[in-house]
């Protein structure tokens, strides 16, 4: 017999992590083939929620990199000569097995990546897929898309991507660069390479020519040698604005394409007259969506005075709510932390707002004994001064600043070295194009935060990079306009 | 907590402007962010104990309904005793929080349920287009009270309601919650005729500052009933006036609610937005009539390993 009131405990839904077959070793995907690194050299990559070793990987050195480069530059000749409507073809049947693959392949990222499931099941496959989807589309298209008569792709592209979103990356990169006619080598993140080497397995299965799509995985010195390579056309970077910096130099001066996404300390302006609960979902969603690991994560919270305490109110029951624990129990909503790296990296930032004077409140999660856990904050009383409010945290942080008129928000939006996105939320249209108009970010959400779509340009201002992906204008990095 | 609210709650509600005032002034909703919200809590995933407990609190909720115009005493009579023995092969399995019929059939359903627990409820005030003058209304509230209905289900006057004239529905709500005495009253917002969010929402509180016990979905007469992010609304709305005034005001869901999937949904919007104080008969309610024998196989199927069919449940 029930007991009116007792707590609802949610019995454990964990997904079965049988759906993803593991090899305990994995070679460099270079011409189509699956080999060791030239010095055999490894890592080993850990699920950040049990901190257990999942397999083995190569680490590309600058002799694998020059090995799959020439593999994309040999390939690039007949792969940029076939007409779009066959190209379109190959990215369509890799679009359909990612779908078919959709579940194997969400609780394969969970597991390296340590993002719950249901945001790996229902946000990242589903728009990993699209990506491909959309840019088959365009495949065939591409003279109408703007850029004159016949736009020519660039040749080798050379793309390092992130650990936050590994497959999602990977996805915003390959698409186009194949879509357009170009032919790949890609280095996916040192702590989340599994699903780039499943997603090789696919390319093989979709018949891919060999030479198309290359990953060499490894580190930091993998990265440069690939940014490095003489004969690579164009980078495309996704990741810090530190390592963004360091690629700017690199290629400067080689006249070779260069695309950056980095870093992002994005505001997230709630006026008095927002429909509340729906901006506390969107507030909840900007920063603490993959344990706040994303570079366009709404971290500032800039909340007008009058309603501050009942927004902060509202906030923390609402994350009394959220549930931290196994990535891969369909109930969890937050997970773990990518690395133990990172984790020491939220850890300090965290400290500095202690030390600055903010005050820190924390959701009443339990931390699981193993693995890299931090649990959803929230820091008031914060100020622009603040290294909390600067400094990109890229992990479940939040800081909540406060403003009084219209004008103020958007100066203290823009008051930083960033500018990746913005959100705001009011019910009234005329005052959120007003805000939207004079915020310096590339992506400005009204009444929502933390959403994707293939056809909508992603890219960032100032130390947030340059470059777009996604759209027509994502297209354009690709082509010879 | 919520900062339009008045240290004054009389001052709400003192003139025709001061309502429409305080009503409009509500946190608006956005239709979108609802309508996600609720699909999201949509896709908890409910196992093992937690479903055997979910399955057993939805029981205990159900307000089991009939609302025919061919009801019979002899139908009233059946579906009392579903009530008290809903799964005969089962004993330990929880009876509905009460029986919901028409007012003329009131006397037979307390008679048929004596002593028990499972409570009376009815339909009152011209249900459901709620078209007739108060005195009719108050008259039918009347009738089902003195037979001895221990809830009263009253429809409110979506006219006046979305023509703006506030005060009218109020005084209204007002002279029924009177007409109630002891009995508890539910007042139907009818969501699918109020046709926005926010009037769900300035409903709600119309409905509370009124002396609602419990703010109900639908009749389940018209095309929507009871939704999630209609509920979801309603759910805020009783957060909200909790947390402003110290009252809890209970939430019902009625119509379209058949399936043991979809209670186990409505109890998962419960309890990650009014919270778990709400998961309790006082507090939540289910009207269904299909429901209760989807809940009993599939109690049935957790206790033993098997799904056993239609046949083994009762049809009324």
């Amino acid at each position: 017999m029930t007991t009116p009131g007792r707590a609802f405990a949610y019995a454990p839904a964990p997904e079965s992590r049988s759906a993803a077959d593991i090899a305990p070793s994995y070679g460099l995907f270079v011409d189509g083939r699956f080999a060791e690194a030239a010095d055999g050299a490894t890592l080993k990559t850990v699920n950040p929620a049990t901190e257990e070793v999942l397999s083995e990987v190569a680490v590309g050195g600058e002799a694998d990199v020059d090995r799959a480069v020439k593999a994309a530059r040999k390939a690039f000749k007949a792969w940029s000569a076939l007409p779009g409507a066959e190209r379109a073809k190959y990215l369509f049947r890799i679009a359909r097995l990612i779908q078919e693959h959709a579940r194997e392949l969400a609780v394969l990222e969970t597991l390296d990546n340590g993002k719950p499931i249901r945001e790996s099941r229902d946000v990242d496959l589903p728009l990993v897929a699209a990506h491909f989807f959309h840019h088959a589309g365009w495949a065939d298209k591409l003279a109408y898309a703007g850029f004159g008569p016949n736009p020519r792709p660039l040749g080798v592209a050379g793309q390092v991507i992130p650990w936050n979103f590994p497959l999602l990356m990977l996805a915003w990169k390959i698409a186009p660069a194949l879509a357009t006619g170009n032919t790949v080598v890609l280095k996916p993140a040192e702590t989340t390479p599994l699903t780039a080497l499943r997603f090789a397995e696919i390319c093989v299965e979709a018949g891919l020519p060999p030479g198309v799509v290359n990953i060499v995985t490894g580190a930091g010195a993998t990265g440069r040698a690939v940014v490095a390579h003489p004969d690579v056309d164009k980078i495309a970077f996704t990741g810090s604005t530190p390592v963004g910096k360091e690629i700017i130099r690199t290629v400067a001066g080689t006249g070779r394409r260069l695309t950056l996404e980095l870093g992002g300390k994005a505001a997230n302006i709630v006026y008095d007259d927002a429909a509340l609960d729906s901006a506390i979902e969107g507030i909840v969603n900007g920063v603490f969506f993959n344990q706040g690991q994303v570079c366009c994560a709404g971290s500032r919270l800039l909340v007008q005075e009058s309603v501050a305490d009942e927004v902060v109110a509202m906030l923390t029951r609402r994350l009394g709510t959220l549930r931290l624990g196994d990535p891969l129990d369909k109930n969890t909503d937050i997970g773990a932390i990518n690395s133990a790296a990172q984790l020491d990296r939220v850890k300090a930032l965290a400290a500095a707002g202690d030390d600055e004077g903010a005050e820190r409140w924390t959701a009443p999660c339990a931390i699981p004994a193993k693995g890299f856990w931090f649990p959803p904050t929230v820091f008031t009383g914060v100020t622009q001064a603040h290294r909390i409010a600067r400094e990109e945290i890229f992990g479940p942080v939040l800081s909540v600043l406060t403003f009084r008129t219209p004008a103020e928000a958007v100066e203290k939006a823009n008051n930083t070295p960033y500018g990746l996105s913005a959100g705001v939320w009011t019910e009234k249209g005329a005052k959120a194009l007003w805000t939207a108009q004079r915020l310096r970010a590339g992506v400005v959400w009204t009444n929502t935060f933390n959403r994707f779509d293939p056809a909508s340009p992603f890219g960032g201002f100032k130390e947030s990079g340059f470059g777009r992906e996604g759209g027509r204008h994502g297209l354009g990095a690709y082509l010879n306009v | 907590m919520l900062s339009v609210f008045p240290a004054d709650p009389a001052e709400v509600t003192s003139s025709e402007a001061a309502l429409a005032r305080f009503l409009h002034g509500l946190p608006g909703i956005d239709t979108v962010g609802a309508q996600a919200r609720a699909a999201a809590l949509g896709t908890r995933s409910i196992k093992n104990e937690a479903k055997a407990f979910a399955i057993d609190l939805a029981l205990a909720v159900i307000d089991l309904t009939t609302l025919e115009g061919a009801d019979t005493p002899g139908k009233v009579r059946a579906l009392c005793a579903k009530a008290l023995h809903p799964d005969p092969s089962a004993p330990d399995t929880p009876r509905p929080a009460a029986i919901c019929v028409y007012p003329d059939l009131v006397a037979e359903a307390r008679q048929a349920l004596g002593a028990t627990a499972v409570k009376v409820a009815s339909v009152a005030t011209a249900f459901p287009s709620g078209r007739a003058s108060l005195d009719v209304k108050l008259a039918d509230v009347a009738e089902a009270v003195r037979d001895g209905a221990h809830e009263i289900d009253m429809v409110i006057d979506r006219g006046a309601f979305l023509a703006g004239r506030y005060r009218r529905v109020f005084d209204e709500i007002v002279a029924v919650k009177a007409a109630c005495g002891d009995a508890h009253l539910k007042v139907i917002l009818e969501t699918g005729e109020l046709a926005t969010y926010d009037n769900v929402r300035r409903a709600s509180w119309l409905a509370m500052l009124a002396g609602a016990d419990f703010v109900k979905t639908s009749t389940g007469k018209v095309a929507t009933n009871a939704t999630p992010p209609v509920t979801l609304v309603m759910l805020e709305a009783v957060r909200d006036f909790h947390a402003a005034t110290g009252r809890r005001v209970g939430v019902k869901a009625a119509g379209g609610i058949r399936t043991t999937k979809d209670a186990i949904k409505y109890l998962v919007l419960v309890h990650e937005t009014a919270g778990p104080d709400w998961l309790t008969p006082d507090l939540f309610r289910i009207g269904a009539s299909g429901l209760l024998n989807d809940l009993l196989m599939q109690r049935r199927k957790l206790a033993t390993g098997h799904y056993s069919g239609p046949d083994y449940v009762t049809v009324d």
